[in-house]
């Protein structure tokens, strides 16, 4: 639980040059009453090459691939031919990234953003005047 | 979907995800089962001269749901991925689901002569790690001339 380096920063992004290359997670995103979970598949990606950084309103989910591979070893059938992943979301001002709570299992990331309070719904009664 | 706008896609990575598509289905010779490119799990393939090795990159399994069976110098990977997304009735709602779930079965050929009472698999990070090592005999041998 909550092993990632969550990072959260008020600065300013600086207008990013354009990264390198990489694979692109796919996600799962579900959005309840309370707030947002997100899937996400980085396999081959140990806990410590896993970051998750929230930096402003965007989210950035990147990981690296790090497989035991024995010396020697010549490649002869590729499908994950690059070993970083990389995946930005831009979140909205509903959502609280101050209590985003993460999960890395087995390559797979589990994010919760909770909705902030006042921002969940509530039922409005209608008076009958 | 005003929801679907919370989370605008990378119109970039799109394109490039899109692009690695097309040149995958450019494949001339597929093999006989299928290319099975884009399947679940990817996989890699590799050999020294001691060994295959394969990774099957199958995140989300519990290992003892895995199924690896080796045949007649033919490798299966086989298994079942649940579901995470909420049942139909419940109050949520899927935005991405692009996750693969569902049971899967792919398969790999080994070359003649791997030894197939010695292999091992591990399960890591998500990734399973098959090593076939070759029969010592067929191992590359330096041969003298004189």
């Amino acid at each position: 639980m909550s092993n990632v380096n969550a990072v959260r920063s008020q600065a300013p992004a600086e207008t990013p040059a354009r990264p390198a290359e990489a694979l692109l997670p796919p996600v799962d995103v579900v959005e309840d009453a309370a707030g947002i979970t997100l899937f996400a598949d980085l396999p081959g990606v140990s806990r410590e090459k896993l970051g998750v950084h929230i930096e402003g309103d965007t989210l950035t989910i990147e990981g690296e691939i790090s497989l035991s591979s024995p010396e020697g070893l010549e490649s002869t059938h590729t499908e994950v031919g690059l070993a970083v992943y990389r995946r930005v979301f831009t979140l909205s001002k509903e959502l609280d990234p101050e209590r985003i709570a993460a999960e890395f299992n087995q390559g797979v990331l589990k994010l919760r953003i909770p909705k902030v309070e006042h921002a969940q719904p509530r039922r409005i009664e209608i008076r009958v005047a | 979907m005003f929801y679907r706008s919370l989370f605008p896609r990378d119109v970039l990575a799109e394109l490039e995800r899109f692009q690695r598509g097309m040149q995958q289905s450019g494949d001339v010779s597929p093999s006989i089962r299928g290319t099975g490119r884009g399947g679940y799990p990817a996989m890699n393939v590799g050999s020294t001269p001691r060994s295959v090795e394969i990774y099957a990159f199958a995140p989300g399994l519990d290992p003892a749901s895995l199924d690896v069976q080796l045949d007649k110098g033919v490798l299966t990977i086989a298994g079942e991925r649940p579901s995470v997304l909420p049942p139909k009735d419940a109050p949520a709602t899927v935005h991405i689901d692009e996750r693969f779930y569902g049971r899967f079965r792919r398969v790999v050929t080994l070359p003649d002569d791997v030894d197939p009472n010695a292999v091992s698999a591990r399960y890591t990070d998500g990734v399973l790690h098959v090593s076939v090592p070759r029969r010592a005999a067929a191992q590359a041998r330096r041969i003298n001339v004189v």
